[in-house]
């Protein structure tokens, strides 16, 4: 069934009991981003550390209303990125935009993704990318500014 | 020629070519998503071959026997969409769409709008009919006021709002979430004895009912072709001829122009007035056959259907534990959009699961977001129903729901 392989059991667990739902203290950044063809919206808050020159993604928090795949992406995307440097963070939504953009064909680095790779059926649906995909360019705003924050 | 009997929907289904083909898991197709886009019956689909395998010259150009077919089909268009509403030929205007006729409209009443005038319009209005009207206001300075929608989705029409600073009431004659039919008739007279115009925004309207531009006697009327049969991108402007005529041109270039003269140019009466570059025949050869079509049918004829399609809709929907429909739960004064709520299930995943037993519906704000805030909902699915739909299919549709309701554990 076409429909298992877009709502794996992963997804609907993420879906039903989200991770680091609910906005919190301290941040250093927070932006609101809304998919404009559906009305599905986040609110999304990142405090950064600085380590060694660099920094690291200290706590990712967020409020939101939306379909199951945005609920169940922005909950893996905070799993996957709260205590990684920046740049390592990046490079995993990198790599979530190209799982994303694969039609299908993907073929996830479970080691580096996790239980992202949950959405590879997600990305033969054109209509559902953009749900998948609306936590990560919010977290990315977010970091952007942060950075800002801290280096500005 | 098929549909003999009138409403022998098995019949007209025949002439649907999209209605045969079979979609995800192999499942044949159940659109219920007319309201977005209508499908084509093969006499529009051959019209339109027809124009460019025989008849395929600029219109309104040339001395030769193409152009010359070419223009006799696009006026012989122009009369026919004419008599579908009950208007003159020289009172209908073809454009891109229902929102490039609104914009049209709005853009050209630029010059007869001054600061401290108002515009009206209503909370339930599809996008097309709000954001030109934001901008207007924006460019002019006058002030934007609206009518309400109450919790079932109808106007709450408060008559107070419409003073002698009314320039313009711009209003959905259906909504293509809620089908509310508002009363745009007693409106329409409200607002000319303040000496405003009316607009009303038919592209609901006009693809379901039987419509009477001098019964609504309102100024102006805009629909779209692609709604009603027709082909995508042809889309009307009904005006009486006096409003259209006090309007100056929007998009202007050849065709609309009378003299043309380095230092400046003047322009043709109304309808050329409005229409610039080579006119879009085959469209029009193709709206004319979705308006044959129609009419053969009877009007009357496709909203009976489209009402026992819709009553038997919203019986099933809210058979359902946990729908709630948006809109009036009886067929009076509504159309056939069906939106609805299913608690526990987000829209989007609601239309995926619906989507894979081959049910089309359209999943969001339908472009009617202040409606759906109005409402207290952040989106919704939507069920449209047209001239092809069967009761086979409203009971798919609330079959598919209760799927999605166990498919998500709710």
């Amino acid at each position: 069934m076409q429909l298992e392989s877009m709502y794996q059991e992963i997804i609907l667990d993420h879906y039903r009991h989200p991770h680091h739902k609910g906005l919190r203290d301290p941040h250093d950044a927070e932006v609101y981003h809304v998919n404009p063809t559906c009305g599905d919206e986040v609110k999304m808050r990142v405090a950064l550390k600085d380590v060694g020159g660099g920094h690291v993604v200290e706590d990712v928090s967020y409020d939101s209303l939306g379909c199951s795949i945005s609920q169940a992406s922005a909950s893996v995307m905070s799993d996957l990125v709260i205590g990684k440097p920046v740049a390592e963070a990046m490079r995993i939504g990198d790599a979530f935009l190209e799982l994303m953009q694969s039609k299908g064909q993907g073929e996830p680095d479970e080691d580096l993704l996790e239980d992202a790779v949950a959405f590879a059926g997600v990305s033969k649906y054109p209509a559902r990318i953009k749900c998948a995909l609306l936590p990560w360019m919010a977290w990315k705003d977010a970091t952007a500014r942060a950075l800002e924050e801290h280096d500005g | 020629m098929s549909t003999a009997a009138p409403f022998d929907v098995e019949a007209i289904r025949k002439d649907f070519p999209a209605l045969n083909r079979l979609v995800r898991n192999d499942r044949p197709l159940i659109y219920l998503d007319s309201g977005a886009t209508s499908q084509k019956p093969v006499q529009v689909l051959d019209a339109e071959r027809e124009f460019y395998e025989l008849h395929n010259g600029a219109a309104h150009r040339g001395a030769h026997l193409l152009s010359e077919e070419g223009t006799e089909i696009y006026e012989g268009a122009r009369g026919k969409l004419a008599a579908f509403i009950g208007a003159d030929d020289r009172e209908v205007v073809f454009t891109k769409s229902a929102t490039e006729s609104i914009n049209l409209v709005a853009y050209s009443l630029t010059g007869s709008i001054m600061p401290g005038d108002e515009i009206l319009i209503t909370e339930s209005e599809h996008h097309a009919n709000l954001v030109p009207w934001q901008q207007l206001a924006g460019r002019t300075g006058a002030t934007l006021r609206w009518f309400t929608v109450l919790p079932d989705g109808r106007l709450d029409v408060d008559p107070a709002l419409i003073t002698d600073r009314t320039k313009i009431v711009a209003l959905t004659g259906q909504s293509n979430v809620t089908g509310v039919n508002p009363p745009v008739a007693d409106i329409t007279r409200l607002a000319h004895e303040a000496g405003a115009l009316v607009l009303c925004d038919g592209a609901q309207l006009v693809p379901h009912h039987p419509v009477d531009v001098r019964a609504l006697d309102v100024d102006f009327l805009v629909f779209s072709g692609h709604k009603m049969l027709g082909p995508l991108g042809l889309g009307v402007l009904y005006g009486k001829y006096a409003q259209l005529e006090a309007l100056p041109p929007f998009l202007s270039g050849g065709d609309m122009i009378e003299v043309v003269r380095m230092e400046g140019s003047t322009f043709q009466p109304p309808p050329a007035r409005f229409e610039t570059g080579v006119p879009p025949a085959p469209l029009a050869a193709g709206l004319a056959a979705a308006v044959d079509y129609l009419t053969r049918l009877g009007m009357d004829n496709v909203a009976a259907h489209e009402e026992s399609l819709t009553a038997h809709a919203i019986d099933a929907l809210l058979d359902i534990p946990g729908v709630r429909i948006l809109g009036p739960t009886t067929t009076k004064d509504r159309g056939g959009a069906v939106a609805f709520e299913v608690d526990g299930v987000h829209p989007h995943d609601v239309g995926q699961v619906l989507d894979d037993q081959g049910i089309a519906v359209r999943t969001g704000h339908h472009c009617a977001w202040p409606l759906h805030r109005a409402l207290g909902v952040q989106s919704s699915a939507r069920a449209t129903f047209y001239v092809y739909n069967t009761h086979e299919e409203v009971d798919a549709l609330a079959e598919g729901v209760r799927y999605a309701k166990r498919f998500f554990g709710v």
